[in-house]
Parts: C-alpha cells; sequence; structure tokens
C-alpha cells in the first residue's frame, strides 16, 4: 500500500474541472508521473503526480476538500 | 444619510485598510469573515465581526445570500465590498440596495455598463476618450482589410471575428503583410470556427499600462493623476508607480482630462479607475477598461495627492458630495508600491501559505506598509497570496527607488517565502531605474535569469 500525500495546504480536486471525468478510480492502473488530483493553493493549481506505479486504491478525501501539507490524498495497491 | 454602521464583504489588507479609514471617520465596523479567516487582523479589529460561511469563498466571500442576511443581521447601514471578490457584481449591488442598505461604490446599471468591455468601449468613444483603433464590425474580404488597415494605421493585429483567446491572432506590419496573411486568417478562422469574419485592430508593440485614478459623486467627478503600472507577470501588476515620467504634462493633462469627462458622462458615484495602453513611440494613449472600484495600487495615489481615497468613496456612497474640487487636488513626488506576496521567486512563485515568524517592519517618513499580519498568524491557503503593499513616497523617482531599496532591506517576514527578493533586484536594475520598461518587460527579464543571479 502506497500513499500520495499532498505537498501544499489548500483545497483538493479529484477531476480537472467539475465537467472532466475524475482522474482515477479504484482498479485504474497507475504509473510514474501519472496525475491523480489537483491541489489549489492560493489560486494556483499544482498537479499531484503518483511517484510510484500501482493500482488506484481510492481517494482518501473528498473532491473540494481542504487539505493540510502532507496529508494522504489516495492509495495505491501494489 | 451618512454611513454609521459598515459591514466589510471582504478580507485580507483590504479589510485592515477599510477599518481604518472607517474608524478614522466614527464608523461602526463590523467584518465579514470566513471560517478560514476567524483569525485574521481585519476581525480583530473590527467592531464586531461575523462569519458568513466556510473556508471556500464560492460558500463565503462570494455568496451573495449570506453576505447580505449577515449585514441585515447586524443592523449595517452600507457594505463595502474591497476589490476582488463581489467588488464589480451588480447583482450583489442589487442584493444590497433591495435590503436597504447602501452599497460603497456606484450604481448596478454603471457597473454593468462599463463591466462589459464592448459598453464601456461605446461610453468611451461618445465621452471622446480614445480607444484602440479598429474596424467597426466585421471584415468580410482581404479587400476591406486592407481599406480599414489604413485607416487605423500600421501595424495591425488580425484576429478571427467568431474567435476567443489568442486563437489565429496575426500581426501585419506593412499592406504587403496584410495582403498575405488576411486571406491566411480568413481560411484558418473558416476552419476553426466555420465563420470567415475578421476584427483588426492596431498591435501596440510593448505598451506601457497608465491608468488614472477618478472620484465621482454622481454629480461631479475628478482626477487624482495617473499611475503607471506596467511591471506584471501574468497579467499581476507586481509595482506600481505614481505618476507616470514617462508622460509630459500636455499629455498627463489629457489623459486625466479624458478620464473625468468618462466619469461625468456615467455619473459616477465612487473611485474608479480607468485603464488605458500608452503608445511610448507614438505618445498616443487608447482608453482598454475601467474597474468600478478601489484598487491594490490606490496607496500611491494617496501618497502623492494626500487624499485618503477609501474615506472619500465612503463618503460620497453616504449621499455627501466630493470632499475637494479638482483644484484642490496637487500632487507632490513620486511614490512606489510594491506587492509582498507569499510566493517563493526562487521556485517559479510557487505559493507559500506559511505561518508569520518574527516580523521587522520599515518605518520611517513617507515608508507605509499596509497588510493583515501579526506574529504567529498562519496565512490560509484558500485565497489570494497578496500579504501586503509596501509604499514608499520621496521627492523624486529617483530617491524613492532608492528608499524602496533600504525600506525592503529593513523589511523581514520569517518563516515565509516572499516576493522580496524580486523586489530588491528590481530596485538595483538599471532598466528600472531608468524606467525603461513596458507591460511585456517582465517576464522576459525573469526568463533571463536575472533574479536567480541575485543572492
Amino acid at each position: 500500500m502506497a500513499e500520495i500525500q499532498s505537498p501544499v495546504p489548500g483545497t483538493f480536486y479529484t477531476q480537472a474541472t467539475p465537467d472532466a471525468p475524475v482522474y482515477k478510480v479504484k482498479g485504474d492502473a497507475v504509473a510514474v508521473g501519472d496525475v491523480i488530483g489537483l491541489v489549489e493553493v492560493m489560486k494556483t493549481f499544482i498537479e499531484i503526480k503518483s511517484d510510484v506505479a500501482g493500482t488506484f486504491a481510492g481517494y482518501s478525501v473528498e473532491n473540494e476538500a481542504a487539505v493540510t501539507a502532507g496529508q494522504t490524498l489516495a492509495q495505491l495497491d501494489g | 444619510m451618512p454611513i454609521k454602521r459598515l459591514f466589510i464583504a471582504n478580507r485580507g489588507e483590504i479589510a485592515v485598510r477599510i477599518i481604518r479609514a472607517a474608524q478614522g471617520m466614527g464608523i461602526h465596523t463590523i467584518q465579514a469573515h470566513s471560517e478560514a479567516d476567524a483569525e485574521m487582523l481585519a476581525v480583530r479589529m473590527a467592531d464586531e465581526a461575523v462569519c458568513v460561511g466556510p473556508a471556500q469563498a464560492s460558500q463565503s466571500y462570494l455568496n451573495i445570500e449570506a453576505l447580505v442576511q449577515a449585514a441585515r443581521d447586524c443592523n449595517a447601514d452600507a457594505v463595502h465590498p474591497g476589490y476582488g471578490f463581489l467588488a464589480e457584481n451588480a447583482n450583489f449591488v442589487r442584493a444590497v440596495e433591495a435590503a436597504g442598505m447602501r452599497f460603497v461604490g456606484p450604481s448596478a446599471d454603471t457597473i454593468d455598463r462599463m463591466g462589459d468591455k464592448v459598453s464601456a468601449r461605446q461610453a468611451a468613444q461618445a465621452a471622446g476618450v480614445p480607444v484602440v483603433p479598429g474596424s467597426q464590425g466585421r471584415v468580410e474580404t482581404p479587400e476591406d482589410a486592407l481599406a480599414t488597415a489604413a485607416e487605423i494605421g500600421y501595424p495591425v493585429m488580425i484576429k478571427a471575428s467568431a474567435g476567443g483567446g489568442g486563437k489565429g491572432i496575426r500581426i501585419a506590419h506593412s499592406a504587403e503583410e496584410l495582403a498575405q496573411m488576411a486571406p491566411q486568417a480568413q481560411a484558418e478562422a473558416q476552419g476553426a470556427f466555420g465563420d470567415g469574419g475578421l476584427y483588426l485592430e492596431r498591435a501596440i508593440a510593448s505598451p506601457r499600462h497608465i491608468e488614472v485614478q477618478i472620484l465621482g459623486d454622481g454629480t461631479n467627478a475628478v482626477h487624482c493623476f495617473e499611475r503607471e503600472c506596467s511591471m506584471q507577470r501574468r497579467r499581476q501588476k507586481v509595482w506600481e508607480e505614481a505618476g507616470a515620467v514617462c508622460l509630459d504634462d500636455a499629455t498627463r493633462e489629457r489623459l486625466c482630462a479624458s478620464a473625468v469627462a468618462l466619469a461625468r458622462s456615467v455619473n459616477y458615484v465612487g473611485a474608479g479607475t480607468l485603464e488605458y495602453l500608452y503608445d511610448s513611440a507614438t505618445n498616443e494613449f487608447f482608453f482598454i477598461e475601467m474597474n468600478t472600484r478601489i484598487q491594490v495600487e490606490h496607496p500611491v495615489t494617496e501618497m502623492i495627492t494626500g487624499l485618503d481615497l477609501v474615506q472619500e468613496m465612503i463618503r460620497v456612497s453616504g449621499g455627501e458630495t466630493l470632499s475637494v474640487t479638482q483644484d484642490d487636488i496637487t500632487r507632490s513626488g513620486h511614490a512606489i508600491e510594491v506587492r509582498i506576496n507569499a510566493e517563493d521567486p526562487a521556485l517559479q512563485f510557487m505559493p507559500f501559505p506559511g505561518q508569520v515568524g518574527q516580523m521587522q517592519l520599515p518605518t520611517g517618513d513617507g515608508v507605509r506598509f499596509d497588510h493583515f499580519l501579526y506574529e504567529g498568524y498562519q496565512i490560509p491557503p484558500f485565497y489570494d497570496s497578496l500579504l501586503g503593499k509596501l509604499i514608499v513616497h520621496a521627492p523624486t523617482r529617483a530617491a524613492a527607488i532608492a528608499k524602496l531599496a533600504t525600506a525592503l532591506d529593513d523589511l523581514s517576514l520569517a518563516g515565509l517565502k516572499t516576493t522580496i527578493p524580486l523586489h530588491q533586484a528590481l530596485a538595483a536594475d538599471a532598466h528600472v531605474l531608468a524606467d525603461d520598461i513596458h507591460t511585456q518587460w517582465l517576464e522576459p527579464w525573469l526568463d533571463a535569469g536575472n533574479l536567480s543571479a541575485t543572492p
């Protein structure tokens, strides 16, 4: 089990825009460098990328949730 | 009737600024805040504070219903919108007025009219204010394009009439180039938008951004001279000056008179800013848009004129006439403001919402620091990165830059990454010292590594 953490505090998004599909759903393959979400910090959007490969196990926080630096955003199996 | 209980529907440094202005007039202040802003300085300073919703701006500072309800519950008789958020939202003005309160700013109709670029351009033309020369509507054929360009003057920018953004924009420097580009642009517009109509506009190479501060009471309008705000990154101003030393006196007079004419023609109430592009090569200025609110950079105007723009806008919104006539407003010396943002200039300006450690603030004659910080304050990540504005005033531009450099060295905000190093580097740059800048100057300067060269 690997965890993907937020490098900064802000607001977490599981989709690029309100109309876009969520970046990953449970069971999706995740490659190194895949974007799994966005964190908005002070009006700047930062792409959250996985630095390990695995299978997406799920988001740990909801879309549009406030997150702190170091908080786990999603988990991978494998 | 004068305003007695003012509700502040904003946050950060401008909320602090509004509270100071209101308290100086003996007005009771009521500060709105989100759940994430309960500890901000404006909440501590205000006579009352009220939570209007969760951290997300869409549910708090942009929530018209919640703000109006909170203001009514606190028996406010007026609402100050600050800048950003709902400051230029006509529906907010209507909701505030429908609830029996005054809005500190112009009418909803004025905001609608001046907020729309096309109607603002028409209002400017009707008031005799120069706008960027362009085609009257669509240009259908290459022959049309050549005839129109001859009237507008080269270089011309060719845009798809139906397009948005930068798609299909070309710049022709001569009739020969235009003859070649127009059919290509038409074909591309047809392909991209299913519409081959073109729009032509004078292309202004390396323009300066110059703006004029105005005040109005609905009947009378005055100007408070101009500001030079060409130093921009990603269309955000980072360094602003009053006045624009590149202008000669005759041009300055025409520019400011044009702003007053437009403000008067729309019966403007409150503080407003008319933004212009200035072409140094031809000494021409062109109106581009109006901001119907107080602006971030208003302090440089206050420094050279001695006016309190925020108090003046509160006064006229309470129904009083302007406290000054045009002849009362004079300018002295030169002022510069730099924006201190919670961003790391060494790391592509990555936002840095840290906790404020020990603060050391510059003091002295002609030095002002508008901010919302205190030691131990945790800066929330949910809003913009502006921490404060360092403003200096001196007899000349050169003396102002020297004073700025000293003040920047005296400013220290432990625990944070800020844009202080950017401003230190700019204040030492030969082009900046020579006022040899324009709106397209800062980004290439950054890309060339001028910042990383400094310690």
